[in-house]
């Protein structure tokens, strides 16, 4: 009951604070990508895999006021900045999911930028093609990213890097 | 003449009680209708358990895809045929996409991938890039067109004009499946002017624009959307028979993990549950199998399968409560407690479910946000988004709709041939 819920919040309570929507879906998606049980199902969008559902979760999550927005004006955009809450907490406490390894996770990708999770993101959504396919695929999608070949090649070394961590259960 | 161009002798119609025909007069589309995993279409149901709450919601996914591929080959042979920013080598393309969009959906697939992690849009990607009768057409055409036509439905085509008309807010796959929802059900809302949308839709660089003399059908078609959400696709009825199917599908893969003897052996189950499941297997699952299982279980063993499975069958369905997550999650907790003293696992019996909509949402460059808006093509050539222009949807744009409630088996509650206090206990907590 509410599993899916409070896996959310595992996530944000394991990264701390996470500024960003598009950070925060790249941030799950790369985690569900290694292996952790996000039940969020992602498709391919303008910034790589998005997750409606996750949106979703993330808007109810701050109706119950479990999750905290705070909305703030950077440059010509909006930036969104979210936390949990002490209720948030409290819920947590009653319904602890245990995600081994998560942690470490979500604390090194929520050290890294916005565009490079994307790249990263990207990468692992076309992780049944050849290397070769991929970098073409992220040079014609992500055109306007305009994304080097050794970007790419340390997004992999980051893949590898986060796999190392995960524990298998 | 190439396969890619070949016309069939005499144009076949299909007729539809949406569209009135489905024609098709290119051989390629007449070919895929008749593969085998097209035609398996037929055996899963569009809207899944709607049927258990509008009892015409029996249509399948088959008469869906061919009412995209209509709604597609109208704005492409009608609509944008001749213009200049409409490139016709993409119209086949097009027409493949539409009429496969959905081929990977499995039975009832909104519990099924919940249950099992499964993606149908995935297994819509292997039917095609895999050895199937799907491919063997489509390969004819080209040796790339299997690719491209993935691409295109799983929206990493570079095309992006083409993913536009299969799949945005304003799409030939929402205009059917409302239409079609609508008509099936027999509710009156869904009903849009679609012969009019469709006459004002233009091609423009990358997106499929409205003429701004559409922007009343366009409302009417967003408000209708709206409706057909928290009416048909919602109801609190159909949920319940859909939490009733998801808790079968994990009592029956619990059971199989637990290594438990069943009585009909679930061979059509085994890889799925055992988190293998090839191609093969899954185009073998549809709505049929899944019943005859459903049938088959009501004499198991097992009397959390045996109840769940004759509940669905018989339409003994759970009934509900509002339930607010914020304020009551204790209570939950508490209600959980009682459940499992009462021996009613709370696990299968107490269930929450949400739904959530919103019904449009827009998109300035810029924001970290993901929805292509409707944009509308001004008089003067200018494109404006739709919010910005409609006051009717500048109201509803980004306000999404949540619902929770809790489900129970309420007959269970109010028997009390055993453990009666308990049963009371939940009863006063329920509101019963």
């Amino acid at each position: 009951m509410l599993k899916d819920h409070a896996k959310i919040m595992q996530a944000f309570a394991a990264a701390g604070e996470i500024v960003g929507r598009k950070k925060l879906q790249k941030m799950i998606y790369i985690a569900k990508k290694v292996d952790f049980p996000f039940q969020e199902r992602f498709q391919f969008h303008f910034y790589g895999p998005y997750s409606e559902e996750l949106t979703l979760r993330v808007e109810e999550l701050c109706n119950m006021g479990f999750l905290n927005e705070v909305k703030e004006k950077k440059g010509g955009y909006m930036q969104y900045r979210y936390s949990l809450t002490d209720e948030g907490m409290e819920f947590l406490n009653m319904n602890l999911v245990e995600l081994p390894a998560l942690e470490d996770c979500l604390t090194d990708m929520n050290s890294q930028n916005a565009r490079f999770l994307e790249l990263v993101s990207t990468v692992l959504f076309f992780d049944d093609l050849e290397v070769e396919e991929v970098k073409e695929k992220i040079f014609t999608l992500k055109s306007k990213q305009k994304y080097t070949e050794d970007e790419i090649k340390q997004a992999y070394e980051y893949i590898e890097a986060l796999k190392g961590k995960v524990v298998p259960v | 003449m190439a396969y890619s161009q070949e016309k069939l002798v005499e144009e076949k119609v299909f007729k539809d009680p949406v569209h009135r025909y489905v024609h098709v007069r290119d051989r390629v589309i007449w070919d895929l209708i008749g593969t085998k995993e097209f035609q398996r279409l037929r055996r899963i149901k569009q809207l899944g358990t709607t049927y258990l709450t509008f009892h015409g919601a029996e249509h399948s996914r088959f008469n869906h895809s061919l009412g995209v591929y209509e709604i597609i080959r109208r704005i492409i042979d009608d609509v944008f045929d001749g213009r200049p920013e409409w490139n016709s080598d993409q119209r086949l393309l097009s027409l493949c996409a539409a009429l496969l969009h959905d081929l990977g959906h499995g039975p009832f697939s909104h519990s099924f991938e919940k249950v099992f992690d499964l993606d149908h849009e995935a297994f819509t990607q292997k039917i095609i890039l895999g050895n199937t009768e799907v491919n063997k057409v489509l390969t004819k055409v080209s040796k790339d067109f299997p690719k491209m036509v993935a691409e295109v439905i799983a929206k990493t085509s570079p095309n992006k004009l083409v993913i536009s008309l299969i799949s945005s807010q304003i799409d030939a796959d929402r205009m059917d499946y409302l239409q079609r929802d609508a008509y099936f059900t027999g509710v009156s809302y869904g009903h849009f002017d679609m012969e009019r949308i469709l006459r004002v839709m233009r091609p423009k660089e990358d997106q499929v624009v409205i003429k701004q003399s559409g922007m009343h059908a366009v409302e009417d078609y967003i408000m209708s959307r709206y409706q057909m959400y928290w009416q048909v696709y919602f109801h609190p009825v159909t949920r319940s028979a859909e939490v009733i199917l998801t808790k079968i599908l994990h009592r029956a893969k619990h059971l199989y993990q637990k290594g438990y003897q069943f009585k009909y052996e679930p061979i059509h189950f085994y890889s799925v549950f055992a988190e293998n499941i090839t191609l093969h297997d899954y185009l073998k699952l549809d709505e049929a199998v899944i019943l005859y299982y459903f049938q088959m279980w009501e004499e198991e063993e097992d009397l959390i399968l045996r109840d769940l499975c004759v509940r669905f069958m018989d339409r003994n369905l759970f009934k509900y409560v509002e339930f607010d997550p914020a304020k009551e999650y204790k209570k939950l907790s508490e209600l959980s407690t009682l459940f499992a003293k009462a021996g009613l696992d709370p696990e299968y019996y107490l269930v929450v479910d949400s739904s959530s909509d919103l019904p449009y949402d827009f998109y300035r460059p810029g924001e970290e946000e993901e929805r292509l808006p409707i944009q509308l093509l001004m008089k003067n050539g200018e494109v404006r988004e739709l919010s910005r222009e409609s006051q009717i949807v500048d109201a509803i744009s980004g306000k999404r709709r949540t619902d929770h409630k809790l489900y129970f088996p309420a007959d269970l509650l109010k028997d009390d041939s055993s453990k009666k206090n308990i049963k009371k206990q939940i009863r006063n907590l329920l509101d019963l």
